[in-house]
Formats: structure tokens, sequence, C-alpha cells
């Protein structure tokens, strides 16, 4: 059972407090979309093997998601994050570099005005 | 010998207390053993070697190991309730009054008619079961299996209740020493001193493991340990308690025996630990493995250290003459031990070429004859063994010499325990010198933070003798044996036991490897080879050595099976504890909850509800309380607890904007004072909740879910405002409990609450789908005016702690009026009656909006709603969906629910094609017949046409495609 930190509420939460959410960072489509924009956004997950991002609810704790990047293979916990954010925030993608050079972030970098640390 | 058993010695025994003699039953005989001793021990000592017999030969078993390994002695526990299969005899503490029974055995211990399955043991090879019992095909399913099923299983499981209590706790420490023997108690030591917080788990009820019975000062170096840890505040010391499995984040789990089968010492029987740790030491130790020789498994071929066990710690003689048999020296202690008893031991057979370390010597300088680079070629014995033969290790068995026997003591070296370590992902290395698998300390479990979770030390990491601590003389490197002789026969295989439990031999496995299994994994299920209880414990290592062999290979490279836990088994009921009963779930109450229950409602459980389902009166039937209540409602007023229904309050400057997003329909223009009917859909397009929302003022709405659906709907709510639209300015509260909501439901409906008084409930003031707000009896409340009976009817919500008091003034203001609370069931069909759909019943997850006919409740002018995009792909448009219709039975029974409609043809698999299905089934009490409502292909369109439903049993059924709006189909009866 893992240990997740909930970035709202500062407890460090067990696995039953916790409700699980799936791939985090997804963009939504809506009407007008593609059937391809639109079946990979309901359908289509990443399911890696090594750094992941998550969404997780501390439902029985604050009620508030936020968002864990982990490592689905060996579990470690590289940070939780608000999930406000639209990528994971500099300070999680130096943790994750920290532990695994070879990992290279997958999406555009964006301004840092959109990065929502506290 | 001694009045305490024929086999106990007059001397010794650290573990029993002579004083305290504790009687026990063994399959209806009367035994005495002492306080201290375990089952196992006990029997021993009163000469009772065989405890039971082996799973597919029913061959004779006596213990094989003298701890939490044994395959062998495995007994049925205590009586009723308090029975227990399969309890290993090796770990049990014996109590005073213990009713024990052998297994597997019919009809008794002694003669066993199963054992006929030995004489055919050639017949019976590994992958039996796949190979013989295939065809013919009907074979397996009428004579096969249930000759099998009665056969196989070890014992039987508890028929009673069990009447003990368990229970769970929660711990923290920065670190856990799992193993109290001599390696864990100095590895608590030292983190004790460096102020961390330690617990210490020690499996059996005493300190130290092997070092007070195998190294001369042992017992003086675990006392002094224990009492620098027992002056430290920071280290808890708990015996008893087996750690069964490490999982991830360190998350440790163990069980404490308080008082295991002793039910008057007043304690729950066992505790649950769920600990969360910083991090482990795996202290472990390590199991001794058998070695494989002809007749390994005769009662009276043991462990060596078990051996040692038996006489050291619990003064009972395995037997008189014993034979020791290794290819290392940790055996010879077992012969000390032996001689120190007064036992005699005939000879030392060690496969190694020349034995000639501290603890050979010292065997030898006591006159004992050692036969180096020897072997066993095979033991003579039924019940006992009585003859064990000897040959060269090296040749195929050709015996030189037979000695004369009642006991054999094996060692085949160790095996460190690793399955804490390997169960939360820790590796393991080969270590070809000491013959054993390693935990590879650069490849650890990991813990949250990337680190090391686990540390192994001692035996579990390979150090047998933890030489600095016990002082132990360096001992010679062991030969490793696999198979003894090395070029045993064919015929010697057969009767080489690797597995005991299960019977799975030597030529077991090399059969499944001549038949292509390479893989471990398979091998393992193919021969059953380490699936009996003790999880391959003692047959894996001897196991896998003997594949890699047959396939020409190193064993690292046949690697292991997986170690899954538990390490060993958990009662059900340690896990359960006290969530049973009437604590199994918490149980969610009405505020009417107790007048309901004093009219002897019958309930239904709706979620973590209890809702009346009807209240039968004396001598009535569910289904007559049911009919009498609708007629009452229709026929003038009923009053339904709906307080259970969901209550989402959502507010805020954007909170029109954000439920246009929730629902399909338009809630952001309901006027002030309005209810707008609302249906809820997931990203995915399909129906997942629907009720009515009242808007309570400018920026705050009241948002009613199903009973079932409020917390799932409000989490709903959450995420899409915490995730998605997180700018916008919206609360959200859900206050289900908060508030008691009677229904008011019937032609006198407002006649009845007129009475109350207090509010104008005209229907100029207060419309259909209207609400107002105002005190009923002098009660604050808000009536919403909404139907889902079509009758005339009004919701009243008052705050939960006066609900009560409302629907005893409803109750004695309307008694000349008939007024008759009503349940679920009649609610159900009533809207049935009405045609209004139910969440669950004609939804199921696969169901969309347009399917049921309620398009009305989508808005065509919104540009987007969680699901629009979904609802226009292309499954969702296809012109096939079934969609919704009523079904009228051609010849007045009632349409089974859930059952299909079979359309001309067949499928690709031969079956009936079909055309639609029934959602909803029901006598209406109101028009006298049954009535149903289903989904249909192209349904709404074929009017008039029949339907078939083909049931198994029954004539089929037929029925007719009708609109699904039973009764008031103008909908005039909801205005009074």
């Amino acid at each position: 059972m893992l240990t997740l930190t909930c970035p709202c509420c500062g407890i460090r939460a067990e696995e039953t407090e916790l409700a699980p959410g799936g791939e985090a960072h997804l963009k939504r489509f809506g009407p007008g979309a593609s059937d391809e924009d639109f079946e990979s956004y309901l359908f289509a997950r990443k399911n890696p093997k090594g750094v992941h991002f998550e969404r997780w609810r501390h439902a029985y704790g604050c009620g508030k998601w936020f968002l864990a990047a982990r490592c689905t293979a060996t579990l470690e916990v590289f940070g939780t994050y608000k999930a406000q954010n639209p990528h994971p925030t500099p300070e999680i993608v130096a943790a994750i570099r920290a532990k695994r050079p070879d990992w290279t972030p997958d999406w555009t970098e964006t301004s840092p005005a959109e990065s929502l640390t506290e | 010998m001694s009045d305490n058993g024929p086999f106990r010695l007059s001397r010794g025994g650290r573990l029993i207390d002579r004083a305290y003699p504790l009687p026990f039953r063994f399959d209806g005989r009367h035994l005495r053993g002492l306080r201290g001793d375990t089952l196992a021990s006990a029997l021993l000592a009163s000469g009772q070697l065989m405890m039971g017999r082996s799973f597919k030969y029913h061959r004779p078993r006596g213990p094989l190991a003298s701890g939490a390994e044994e395959p062998n002695a495995l007994l049925g526990l205590g009586q009723g309730g308090r029975f227990e299969p399969n309890q290993r005899a090796t770990t049990t503490a014996l109590v005073a009054g213990m009713v024990t029974t052998s297994q597997n055995c019919w009809p008794s211990l002694n003669v066993d008619v199963g054992a006929v399955n030995n004489w055919l043991y050639r017949f019976l090879p590994a992958g039996f079961y796949y190979k013989t019992f295939i065809h013919p095909r009907p074979f397996w399913k009428h004579v096969f299996e249930p000759v099998i099923r009665r056969s196989a299983g070890l014992g039987k499981a508890p028929t009673e209740a069990d009447p003990d209590s368990y229970e769970q706790a929660y711990a923290h420490a920065d670190l856990v020493v799992v193993g109290g023997g001599i390696a864990g108690l100095l590895a608590a030591r030292d983190a004790g001193r460096q102020g961390k917080t330690v617990t210490v788990l020690e499996q059996n009820p005493h300190w130290g493991g092997r070092t007070p019975t195998d190294h001369a000062d042992g017992q003086s170096r675990i006392d002094a340990a224990l009492a620098d840890l027992r002056a430290m505040p920071n280290v808890t010391l708990r015996r008893n308690t087996m750690a069964t499995g490490l999982y991830d984040h360190g998350y440790l789990i163990a069980r404490e025996a308080l008082a295991d089968h002793d039910p008057n010492a007043g304690l729950p029987r066992q505790r649950l630990w769920r600990i969360r740790a910083g991090h482990v030491v795996v202290a472990s130790g390590a199991l001794e493995r058998p070695l494989s020789f002809a007749g390994n498994d005769v009662p009276g071929v043991m462990l060596a250290s078990a051996v040692r066990d038996f006489i050291a710690d619990y003064a009972v003689a395995p037997g008189r003459r014993i034979v020791v048999v290794t290819n290392n020296d940790d055996a010879y202690r077992t012969a000390l031990a032996a001689l120190d008893a007064g036992l005699e031991v005939p000879a030392v057979i060690d496969a190694r070429a020349n034995p000639s370390g501290a603890l050979p010597q010292a065997v030898r300088a006591r006159g004992i004859r050692i036969l180096s680079a020897s072997a066993i070629a095979g033991v003579k014995g039924g019940q006992g063994v009585q003859v064990v033969q000897v040959c060269s290790h090296v040749g195929a068995g050709q015996v030189s010499e037979t000695i004369e026997a009642d006991c054999v003591a094996m060692s085949g070296g160790w095996s460190p325990v690793v399955h804490l370590w390997s169960h939360c992902g820790g590796k393991l290395n080969w270590s070809d010198a000491q013959a054993m698998f390693l935990p590879d300390t650069s490849r650890p479990p990991t813990g949250d933070d990337g680190a090391a979770m686990a540390t192994p030390v001692g035996a579990a990491a390979g150090d047998l003798l933890v030489a600095g601590a016990t002082g132990a003389e360096p001992e010679q490197p062991l030969l490793p044996v696999w198979v003894m002789p090395v070029n045993a026969t064919k015929a010697m295989k057969f009767k080489m036991w690797l597995d005991f439990q299960n019977d799975v031999k030597v030529s077991d496995v090399e059969l499944a490897a001549q038949e292509g299994y390479a893989s471990v994994e398979h091998t393992k299920r193919y021969t059953t080879l380490g699936m009996a209880t003790d999880q391959g414990k003692v047959s894996n290592i001897n196991g896998l050595a003997v594949l890699s062999a047959a396939l020409k290979q190193p064993i690292p490279q046949t690697g292991t099976t997986t170690f899954r836990p538990p390490y060993t088994p958990l009662t059900l009921g340690t896990i359960a504890a006290e969530a049973r009963g009437d604590l199994f779930q918490p149980l969610r109450k009405t505020p009417m909850h107790g007048w309901h229950q004093a009219k002897g409602a019958h309930w239904e459980p709706v979620g973590h509800w209890r809702r009346p389902y009807c209240y039968p009166q004396a001598g009535e039937t569910h289904a007559a309380a049911v009919a009498r209540e609708i007629r009452a409602v229709r026929g003038g007023v009923g009053t339904l607890d709906a307080s259970t229904l969901g209550k989402i309050v959502v507010k805020g400057p954007d909170a029109g904007r954000f439920l246009d997003m929730i629902y399909t329909g338009m809630m952001s223009t309901l006027p002030v004072g309005k209810c707008r009917y609302g249906l809820i859909c997931n990203e995915n397009g399909f129906l997942i909740d629907d009720g009515v929302a009242a808007r309570l003022s400018e920026d705050t709405w009241l948002v009613h879910t199903t009973t079932g659906g409020a917390d799932r709907m409000h989490a709903h709510m959450e995420d899409w405002l915490q995730c998605e639209w997180w700018d916008w300015k919206v609360y959200t509260a859900n206050v289900t409990e908060q508030w008691a909501q009677v229904a008011v439901v019937g032609p006198q409906a407002r006649n009845l609450l007129e009475r109350l008084g207090g509010m104008d409930l005209s229907p100029e003031a207060l419309p259909f789908m209207g609400w107002a707000e105002g005190q009923i009896a002098g009660i604050p409340a808000r009536i919403y005016r909404i139907s889902f009976s079509g009758e005339l009817s009004f919701e009243v919500a008052v705050p939960a702690g006066r609900g009560l008091e409302l629907w005893e003034k409803l109750h004695a203001a309307g008694a000349d009026l008939g007024v008759t609370p009503y349940g679920t069931e009649a609610m159900h069909v009533m809207r049935a009656e009405k045609g209004f759909i139910m969440i669950g019943d004609e939804t199921d997850g696969t169901v969309i909006p347009q399917d049921l006919g309620l398009n009305w409740a989508i808005s065509k002018k919104k540009s987007d709603y969680i699901g629009k995009r979904a609802q226009e792909r292309s499954h969702m448009t296809d012109p096939l969906r079934w969609k919704l219709v009523g079904l009228e039975s051609l010849d007045g029974r009632m349409l089974p629910d859930g059952v299909y409609a079979v359309d001309e043809g067949v499928n690709p698999n031969g079956q009936r094609n079909l055309q639609g299905r029934v959602t909803s089934t029901y006598i209406s009490p109101t028009l006298g017949t049954p009535i149903a409502m289903g989904l249909v292909r192209h349904g709404p369109d074929r009017m008039g046409e029949v339907l078939e439903f083909p049931v198994a049993g029954a004539e089929t059924y037929k029925a007719r495609i009708v609109d699904p709006v039973f009764y008031d189909k103008e909908g005039s009866r909801a205005n009074g």
C-alpha cells in the first residue's frame, strides 16, 4: 500500500485514504474535436513502465485532488503537486531527473508563469 | 522412561516445565504433554510418530521439521466453531484440554483406504490429472471431478461460526526487526542505541532462534542482548508474532497470537498488526533442506535440526537409534545432542570425502563411526524407520551395509528465509559456494524514497553461524547434494520425495523436464511441487536443483518461483477482525428509522442506508403490503421517507455555468423558485444519475441525486471543479444528512399538509415543479412540488433533527384520511406505472439518455456538456441501438427480470440472435396486470409487435411492445 503526501493538506496519507484517478495531464476534447482526438483523450493511456504522472484524491482526508509523479516499476515517489498544474512542475522534473537521469519530459515546456506551485 | 510419555527424556528440555503436565486428546486418545511443549513434541513424547497422511498417495507421515516449514504434521484442532484444519503441530503450543484429530485418512490414521494410491504411484506421475482426465469430455464432469474432489483436500472446513474474537492494530516504527534470533536482537540493539523506535517481532514464544540450542553459551548471549533491549524505552519486543508479508512502502503485516486455542484466556485470540516500517531488518534465519534419498519420507526421517530441537528443547527422543546423514558440518551438532541425551548414534553418513572439521572431530572423539563419501541407498520401514541401507555417494546405490535405526536425521544444507526480502521486489543471487540463494543487497526492495526498505542480516543473509555474536568455530564447506547417491537409479528416484505433502518426487520433476517443462513456474504447476501448505519452504530449492540438472543448466538460470505473502497462512478471522456482524460496515439510518422499525418495516439495503421496502401488517405478504400501499397512495395519501435522497448544494457566481456542464439539460436558465429534472452523464456519454435540481437563489442550486449516487455525484462534481474548471467560482457541499425529507403523495396530499398549516400550498402559490420555503406545523421547511409517482406530490424537507416530528405530525393529522407509510417497492412500482426510468434498472453503464427517450432533457442549445462529444460517436448514434419501450405480457404472467428477446437466426457461436431485454418488471396493483419496461432494437417504431422471451424450464414468454407510460398517460393526476 502506497503512501503519498497530499500537497493540499500536507498529510502523509496511506492508500486507504486515497482514491486513484488514472493518468494525469490529459487534455480534454469536447464537441468539435475529431474522432481521433476524442478517442485518444477518452481511451489512450501511456501505461509506462517507469516514470508516470497520476491523479489521486485525498478522498478520506481533505477531499482535494492532487497529482503524483511515481515510478510504476519500483513505486518510488518523486513528488506530489497540485492538480491545477498543466504539466509537472520544475521541482518535480528536477526530482525525477536526479533519480532517473535518462528520463526526459515528453511535453513541450510552457512558460514558468503557468506553473502553480506555491 | 518417565510418566510424561515413553519418549520423554529424563533430563533436559530448555523449553518445557515438568511441573505442569497438560492433558490433551489425539484422535480420541487421552495423552499428556508438558507446559512449553508444541503439539508435535507432546505427540512424539507419547510415542505418536505418525501424525498424518500425504495428499496424493496417503502415505504415512511423521513430522519432518520443528517449525513453520512443517509440511507433514498438520492436524485438525478444536471442536465446533473453534475447529481449525491444517494446523502445524510443530508451531502449535500445547494447551490443556486441546482436542486434535488427524487428517486426510479414512477410516483411520493407521488403516487408510486411500493408501491404495500408494501402490499406483507408477500410474500417477506428474501431470497425471491433466493427462488422464481429459477424455472423454463428459467423464470429467460426471466421474473424474466428483471422485477427485472427494479424495482431495486436506482438512475439512469448520461448519459453525467462529466464536472467538480477533482484533487489528496499527503501529509505526523507524525500524522493524523480523526475527528475534541473535542477529535480529543485535541489529535491534544497535538501532535502539541510535535512538530509533524499534519493534522486534519473533514468531516463537521464546527468543533466540537457534542460538540457545546450537551454541554452548548461546542462551546467556541471548539473555544479555534481551536485557539491554528491555532497558530501552524506544524498543518494543513482541513474541508469538509472525511477520507474514512485506508490501509497498514498508507496509508490514504481522499476526500476533494472544490466546491461540485458549478460549478461557479472556483475550482476543489473535491480533493482526498493520505496521508502517521506516526500514525492515530481515533476520528471519534459514531453513534446513532435506536430502533426496530413497525412502526419505518414511516417518522417523526428519531434518537434523528438528531432531536436535526435539531432544534439546523439549527433551523428547524422536528415536533411540539415530542415523545422521549430511553434506555439511552442522548436522554433527545433532549427533552430539543425541549422544548427550544418552541416545545411540550408530553412524554419521557424510557425502563429503573427508569430513575433518571441529564438529566431525568432536563426534569422532565420542567413538562414533563416520562413513565418509557415503550415502543412503534406501530406508526400510512402513510406519517408522527400521533399517538404513548405506552405499557410496558417487555410485549408483550398491548397498554396502545396513544399519538398524528408528530415526534418520538428515541435512542437505540450509536455505536463507528470503520471503520478506522478496515479497516487495528484493532480488536474489545464487551462491555456488554456499549452495543457497542469498539476498542481493545491490537490488533490494525499495520504498517511496527509492532507497532500500529492507536489510538482511544473519542466517537470512547467508551468515549461518553469526560467528561474531555466537563465538562459533568455523565450519568446513558443504558439498551440494541434490540426489543421493549421485548416480541413483530410476527406481530409487521414484522413492525420493521433494514435496512431502503433495507427493512430488525427483522422478516427477525429471519427467516434467523430459516432457518439455523448462520454466520453473510451469514445472511447479504441472507437478504441484511447492504448492502444498508449506508453499515450498521445504521443497523449492531441492526441486529446482533437480530441474536444473535435468535441463543441464546452472541453478541461477532456472531461478526460483515467486515468493508471495503470506509466509504462513493467516486465519480469515484475523483478516476480518472486528469487521463482522453488526460491525461489518457502518449503517446509515434516517431520522425516522426507529419509527419504521417499530412499524415492522421490511428493510432494503440501499448503499449503506437501510430503507423500508414495505410495511407488512400482521399476516400480510410483502407483495400484498406493496399493493395495499400503492392503492392507498393512488386513492388517498401516503408518505415516503425520502431522506436518503442525495442533496448537494452548488453555489457561486459560476454555479449555473458549471451545472450546465454537469447536466445534459440547461440549469442556468432555471428561475429562482423552480425545479427541473436533469440527467448526469459521464464523459463516455453514459447516463450515471438523475434527479431534480431546485434553484434556491441567484447563485445557489440544490441538486437532488439518487440515494446510492450522492457520494459519487459529489465526487464527480469535485473532480471536474478541481481538475478541469478550477478557475470557476463554485463551491459544492453534500448536505444529504442535514435534511430529513418526506414525500407526501396522493390526491389528499395537499389536504393533509394544509392541516399542518403554515404555508400556502395552493396550485397558484406552489405550482408543479415549483418549491417554497416557510414553516409547516412550526417546523422550518422547504417544500418541492415534484412527483415520482405521477400523483399530486409534495416533498417536504426539514432539518434532520425535526424529521421524526414532521413524520409523526403527518400521521397524526392524516389518520382519518388513511395516511399510509409506503416503502421503496411501492415507489418503484408507481414510477414504472408512469414509465419513469430508474438508474440501475433502465441503466447499466452502457445506456445513454437517447436510448431512454429522454431527448427532451438534453439541451440542443448548449455547445458542451459532459458526455456530449461521446454521444456523437458513431456507435452512440447507431439507429440499431436498443431503445426504451413498455412490454405487455400476452398471457398474464409477469416477465422475469433481465430476460432477453430473441430474434431470427443465430450468431457465429450458434446462439440465438437477440433484439432486446427486460429492464424492469412488476405486477401493477393499479392496473391489475403485469407491466414491464425494456430496451428493444427499433423499439419505439414497433408498437404492437410481439416479442418472444425464451426461459429455460418454462414456456416461452411473449409480450407486446407498448408505450412505457401505463397509467395516466396525459399526466393530469400530478395536478391533484
